[in-house]
């Protein structure tokens, strides 16, 4: 089912490997659905796929190596830069492993404006899978209707830190600014049209449809061994039915405290672990984002404005060792392994564990036996971000 | 073109008038033509615009009037670039063939009980059969780009226009029964009276079908979503025009908005009465008659109807393309030239019911229908948010 590529093989199909009937089709690194570039090798007999091919590291940036010649809170830029449709998840990530390394121990406050920023931006990388997923079926509108909200949640982030897209917003012991005066009450508007206009024209319009049903629900079928064994993890794992989530399993920033269901993939249209199942359950999750969302903001409300940056160290030097630390970020676990030998003030080694990483490592095996078309439908709903594959 | 004939001074030679007209005539409406598609682009841009809760273009001249203007001189001024390989003739050759098969379709168009190019005894035959020359101009160029991508985009069109012909001809078969004639200022001729003997609304519960299967098919001929395979921008780059740039893709752009307009103008022929009013109070302005705003009225509502479609509905597979045209709309056509056959010959002079009650029950009909799509989608919202709890 899944014979390892071998080194002869990693340049490309050779003329002479091919059937009479079957054709080489390269989609990308220039392709408009691809989401990002990458490139992927297709053998196809006709509009059947007999066998496909990823290839990566288009967008490799020596972010690990970066890593090591800047100091402990000049990684974190880097990191926003990895999967940047979701920055804030990444460093928040880093700065809980560093924390974790030094033991520092934030204000609840710091945590409740964590866990309000992680979420906006949970909703916000969602709204690009589950539109742009549409867009990779046909169907444009809902699109730009998650982008209109997206938007709003931007506006919030550069009214917060100044920046939309890059925030360098989570810092090794506390926040790079305080929430403005008059968040929340922003926050709670967007929430309530979120809730009352996009979230249900979502599901009219793209989610409940007949065709956008019919086109995803029988493909890429991903059995829940199957995905725990290539280990996929976020929307894709629970797509396949398996209820794993560290907010829930090992809840960090204080998410023990939120009412919140963990989504799986029902298999309600056609076989568990379709196409349809990851997206269905990357589209439920931002309704249950808004249901964190709402709890946080009104804990926010009640509590006492302490510094965010009480915390920050002067200079972070942790002492020798080493610690794994990782969080749920929008696109499944994403894990920071960080060694620091004491001496110096930058680490000795960052190696990230990214989730796209390991649900682009699937593809080969999903994609075999499509037809062309699915092959888009397949990259969507596994919702890579190449910045975050390649790094 | 009589118009035209009498503005001319009297003491010229009448084949000099004729001749005269007859040129004046052509300019115009080629013309109209190729500068139609500007406005149907711009229509495009704003009811996507509308629809995704945006304002479209507004720049460019009042409310963005002239943007598609611009749109077309950039295109018009850059270079055509001939990919690597490709066979040049060919290459050329395409886009002319798919305008021209879209653009002879006016030949037979009746705007007017007078003012149509040629009345051709064989006018649906004909217009049928230019139509699918454009299928040579899209394998012509998916084949001539010397592009993988072009090539499936090309393979995809051929296969999907030859089978939607089979349900369009199919409905256009039960119309020509019910005239008697292939001739389509016939076919309007025939339901003259006003909105009570337009076709959509005769033998009430069949020939709203038929309607819906030729629109249908008419859609996916002309390459329109939920058919738009062909070009499918998320998985064929672009399609069978991937390589064409500047006035080549121009043409390819005229040439789809042509094919809309072609469509929905014979559709409104055949089903929506053609040049003829709702009532015929409406039919004329003093002397002024108002036939060709009537029938464009009618086509411009379907294209509308395209573009709602276009901006609402995600795209079929090839296979699901397939299956709707062989396994839906073939048998369905099928059945309604054998039932329709059988109404003409039994029911000659219609059902009883086809007069005064015929159009609000098909109307009724409709609104049930767009009743019961509201109530599935609620339906299955309801079912996705119950999934989740």
């Amino acid at each position: 089912m899944n014979s390892p590529i071998t080194s002869d093989q990693a340049y490309g199909w050779r003329i002479e490997d091919l059937d009479v009937d079957e054709m080489i089709l390269n989609m990308g690194p220039q392709h408009p659905s691809t989401h990002g570039v990458l490139r992927i090798e297709l053998k196809t007999d006709g509009e059947v796929v007999r066998a496909a091919r990823p290839h990566i590291g288009y967008l490799h940036r020596c972010f690990e190596k970066h890593a090591e010649s800047v100091d402990y809170p000049g990684v974190i830029p880097y990191t926003d830069r990895m999967d940047y449709v979701a920055s804030m998840g990444n460093s928040l990530g880093y700065a809980l492993a560093v924390e974790k390394l030094m033991a520092i121990e934030v204000s609840p406050y710091v945590q409740t404006i964590r866990v309000i920023m992680a979420e906006l931006q949970r909703i916000a990388s969602h709204s690009i899978a589950v539109g742009t997923y549409g867009m990779d079926i046909g169907a444009f509108t809902p699109f730009l209707h998650l982008l209109r909200d997206r938007e709003k949640i931007l506006d919030l982030f550069e009214w917060t830190c100044g920046a939309r897209l890059l925030y360098n917003y989570n810092w090794v012991g506390g926040l790079s600014h305080d929430v403005p005066e008059g968040f929340v009450k922003a926050c709670r508007q967007f929430l309530r049209e979120f809730d009352a206009i996009t979230y249900p024209e979502l599901m009219d319009l793209l989610i409940g449809n007949k065709i956008f049903i019919k086109r995803t629900a029988e493909i890429g079928v991903c059995s829940p061994e199957l995905a725990i064994s290539y280990d996929l993890t976020g929307p894709n794992l629970r797509g396949s039915g398996v209820p794993r989530d560290l907010r829930k399993d090992e809840p960090y920033c204080g998410y023990g405290q939120y009412a919140f269901d963990v989504v799986v993939g029902k298999g309600a249209y056609g076989p568990l672990g379709s196409c349809f199942d990851r997206n269905w359950v990357r589209a439920v999750e931002m309704h249950e984002s808004a249901k964190i969302l709402h709890q946080a903001v009104d804990r926010l409300e009640k509590m006492e404005r302490t510094d965010v940056r009480e915390k920050v160290p002067k200079r972070v030097k942790p002492n020798k060792g080493e610690v794994y630390g990782r969080s749920e970020a929008p696109r499944g676990q994403l894990g920071y392994y960080i060694v620091a030998d004491g001496t110096a003030v930058n680490p000795y080694r960052v190696k990230v564990k990214s989730p796209c990483f390991t649900a682009m490592s699937i593809f080969h095996v999903l994609a075999r036996g499509m037809y062309i078309a699915d092959i888009i439908a397949l990259i969507g709903s596994l919702d890579v971000v190449l910045g975050e594959i390649d790094r | 073109m009589d118009f035209i004939y009498g503005l001319l001074p009297a003491d010229l030679p009448t084949w000099v008038r004729v001749l005269g007209a007859g040129i004046a005539c052509a300019v115009i409406g080629v013309t109209a033509m190729a500068l139609g598609p500007l406005l149907y682009v711009y229509a495009e841009t704003k009811v996507a615009g509308f629809m995704q809760d945006r304002i479209g273009p507004k720049r460019v001249g009042p409310h963005g009037l002239l943007q598609t203007v611009a749109d077309a001189v950039k295109l018009l001024f850059k270079e055509a670039i001939y990919p690597a390989g490709a066979d040049k003739k060919l290459f050329i050759l395409a886009p002319c063939l798919v305008v021209v098969g879209a653009f002879l379709s006016f030949v037979v168009l009746p705007f007017g009980s007078r003012m149509q190019a040629v009345d051709l005894n064989i006018g649906l035959f004909y217009v049928v059969a230019v139509s699918s020359l454009s299928t040579v101009g899209l394998i012509m160029a998916g084949w001539a780009s010397n592009n993988k991508y072009a090539l499936f985009g090309a393979m995809r069109s051929a296969a999907q226009i030859v089978s939607y012909e089979i349900p369009a001809m199919m409905s256009l078969l039960t119309i020509v029964m019910i005239v008697g004639s292939l001739s389509l200022q016939e076919v309007v001729w025939a339901q003259q009276g006003g909105l009570q003997s337009w076709f959509l609304f005769r033998f009430f519960p069949i020939m709203p079908v038929v309607a819906i299967v030729f629109f249908t098919a008419g859609l996916a001929e002309c390459n329109r979503a939920p058919f738009d395979i062909p070009e499918a921008e998320s998985e064929l780059v672009a399609g069978f025009h991937t390589e064409y740039s500047g006035f080549f893709f121009a043409m390819f752009f005229m040439a789809e908005y042509t094919e809309m307009l072609v469509i929905s103008a014979v559709t409104s022929v055949l089903f929506l009465g053609g040049w003829w009013a709702p009532h015929p109070a409406l039919q004329q302005i003093g002397s002024v008659g108002l036939g060709p705003f009537w029938l464009i009225a009618k086509a411009w509502f379907l294209m509308f109807v395209m573009m709602w479609l276009r901006w609402t509905l995600p795209r079929l597979r090839v296979d699901q393309l397939m299956y709707v045209a062989w396994k839906v709309l073939l048998p369905i056509g099928l059945t309604l030239v054998v039932l329709v056959g059988g109404l003409v010959l039994w029911f000659p002079d219609g059902f009883a019911w086809d007069g005064w009650v015929g159009w609000p029950l098909t109307l009724a009909l409709f609104g049930f229908l767009f009743v019961v799509m509201q109530r599935a989608i609620r339906w299955s919202r309801k079912r996705a948010v119950e999934m989740a709890a």
